[in-house]
């Protein structure tokens, strides 16, 4: 009983906050990428020994039992098994205590290796980030992406909800416009996805070669003429959080193929 | 805002609006090329006659395995079978893939032989538009068997710009 | 020496016709594509797979630049006897790779 009154409260709280966006049309049931494309993509995911992203996961398994430097110590050293990491990416992004702030799977790996490692943070997009990210998120794989209920995260989803609705650059276009609203239509023949971001760090045809979430929508951002958001900033990460709460309980399918 | 046009236009509204019809039905691979400065280079069947050393080339055997409409043109999967027993006495020598609208014909020509088992080969190629592509087996009795497809390539509806 | 990622049995029984499937992390830099400054990148390509099964040439390939980046392929061959798969790469710019995979016949 106690807890049914618990829940109702829980739910009325939620109807009292309610964002902006709650106004708008409830956005359809989840569709991950994987169903817009093509036979023949969906199959380059689906074989590990087809899906390129693998030559970045390879690269992962290779420098998680590597000692970056004769003083420093490998994950493998503190974490064991990268299997032992199963889960992990399905909760990201998480909060950082020295930080104060959320921090997405590559900030973290980051983290890592300045604090445990004594070695220099990477650079967005560098081959061993990408390759660690990738093969941490391959643990996940098939697990439902699951955003922790940290109260500490809220008010940073907040802002990534607002800035997903927000009608930004030279098209004055939001994401909400393309990929909550006109999802499913068609554009220049190319169907709309939701751009769940279910399955990074991923290899994208169009790049011909495995990138990050921050890195896809930096170029989202530049495709619509607006000033992207830095990689490492904690916009970023904000945004990544809603749309780890926008994927709420979808399977997990880094590293995944997108067109 | 008033958007009729002027009198002195109306009379040749039907010029003007076909000539932007036409305008719109101009394959933008021919402008993509000659926007490059390049000749157009030869055409599919003449790359396939000097794959083929001036041989009869039949239709059949080969089958060639692509998307009609592909997800993104810099990588399109692409898979050749051909019938063939794959024997000493019978079998497929090489399997060629043409295109006829990239900027060079050629894309790969794969050795095969008896040690194949099975004449079945695949790869990710390039198209840079809508156009054809070919598979051309040559067998060891000097047969040469082609299977031909029309893909169509559709450009990124949203330009990404890497940044 | 550049990543690979290579699918093929370890066994197979004699006279089985195995699936290799080779990935190799490359540009295939075209050299149409045009660079930062408005001009073509330098084309880059690989151009050339090898497949010697215990030293016998049993596969090839000829690439051309409209092969895709990370050049996939996939092909058959009879296994025969026990021994080593040798798969070779050469390209431009003096490219050369061999990875070797052992392969048991029973």
């Amino acid at each position: 009983m106690r807890r049914g009154w618990g829940l109702l409260a829980a739910l009325a709280l939620l109807g009292c906050t309610a964002p902006p966006t709650l106004l708008a049309p409830p956005p359809p049931p989840q569709r991950s990428g994987f169903a817009d494309m093509g036979a023949a993509t969906q199959a380059m995911q689906r074989e590990d020994g087809a899906n390129p992203a693998m030559l970045w996961v390879q690269d992962g398994q290779q420098l998680w039992g590597q000692a970056p430097a004769a003083q420093s110590k490998a994950c493998a050293s503190c974490h064991g098994e990268v299997v032992s990491l199963r889960g992990v990416a399905a909760r990201y992004p998480a909060w950082d205590t020295l930080l104060q702030r959320p921090v997405n799977l590559g900030n973290r790996i980051n983290l890592c290796r300045q604090r445990h490692q004594g070695q220099p943070a990477w650079p967005a997009e560098h081959a061993s980030l990408l390759g660690l990210e990738a093969l941490v998120g391959l643990q996940s794989r098939g697990l439902p992406i699951a955003p922790p209920a940290d109260p500490r995260l809220e008010p940073f989803r907040e802002r990534g909800a607002a800035l997903f609705s927000q009608r930004i650059g030279q098209f004055d276009l939001s994401c909400a416009i393309c990929h909550d609203q006109l999802a499913g239509g068609r554009l220049a023949g190319v169907t709309i996805p939701q751009g769940q971001a279910n399955g990074y760090p991923l290899y994208r045809l169009e790049w011909q070669d495995l990138g990050s979430l921050p890195r896809r929508i930096r170029n989202c951002m530049t495709g619509v003429r607006a000033q992207p958001l830095p990689a490492h900033s904690v916009e970023m990460v904000e945004l990544e959080l809603h749309l780890a709460r926008r994927a709420l309980g979808m399977a997990v399918e880094t590293p995944a193929v997108r067109p | 805002m008033n958007f009729s046009l002027p009198p002195a236009f109306q009379a040749d509204r039907r010029a003007i609006l076909g000539a932007g019809l036409a305008m719109v039905l101009v394959s933008p691979a021919h402008s993509q090329i000659q926007g490059m400065g390049m000749a157009p280079g030869k055409q599919m069947a003449e790359a396939i006659a000097e794959f083929a050393k001036g041989q009869r080339v039949q239709t059949g055997r080969v089958k060639l395995e692509i998307a009609e409409l592909v997800d993104n043109g810099n990588v399109v999967p692409v898979s050749v079978s051909v019938d063939s027993p794959m024997t000493a006495a019978d079998h497929v020598l090489q399997i060629a893939l043409f295109n006829d609208r990239n900027p060079q014909r050629d894309v790969a020509i794969f050795g095969l032989g008896p040690r194949a088992g099975r004449a079945q080969v695949a790869t990710r190629m390039r198209l840079s538009t809508s156009q054809q592509v070919s598979a051309v087996a040559r067998m060891n009795d000097g047969s040469l068997w082609i299977a031909t497809v029309d893909v169509i390539v559709a450009l990124a509806a949203c330009i990404e710009v890497e940044s | 020496m550049a990543r690979v990622l290579i699918q093929m049995p370890s066994r197979a029984r004699r006279g089985e016709v195995i699936e290799v499937r080779a990935t190799i992390a490359h540009p295939m830099e075209t050299g149409f594509r045009p660079g930062a400054d408005g001009r073509p990148v330098a084309r880059n390509i690989l151009q050339r797979f090898n497949c010697r099964y215990n030293g016998e040439l049993v596969f090839s390939v000829e690439l051309h630049p409209a092969i895709s980046a990370n050049p996939y392929l996939s092909f058959y061959t009879v296994a025969t006897d026990s021994g080593t798969l040798e798969l070779e790469w050469l390209g431009e710019n003096g490219f050369r790779q061999l990875e070797r995979r052992a392969l048991q016949v029973t």
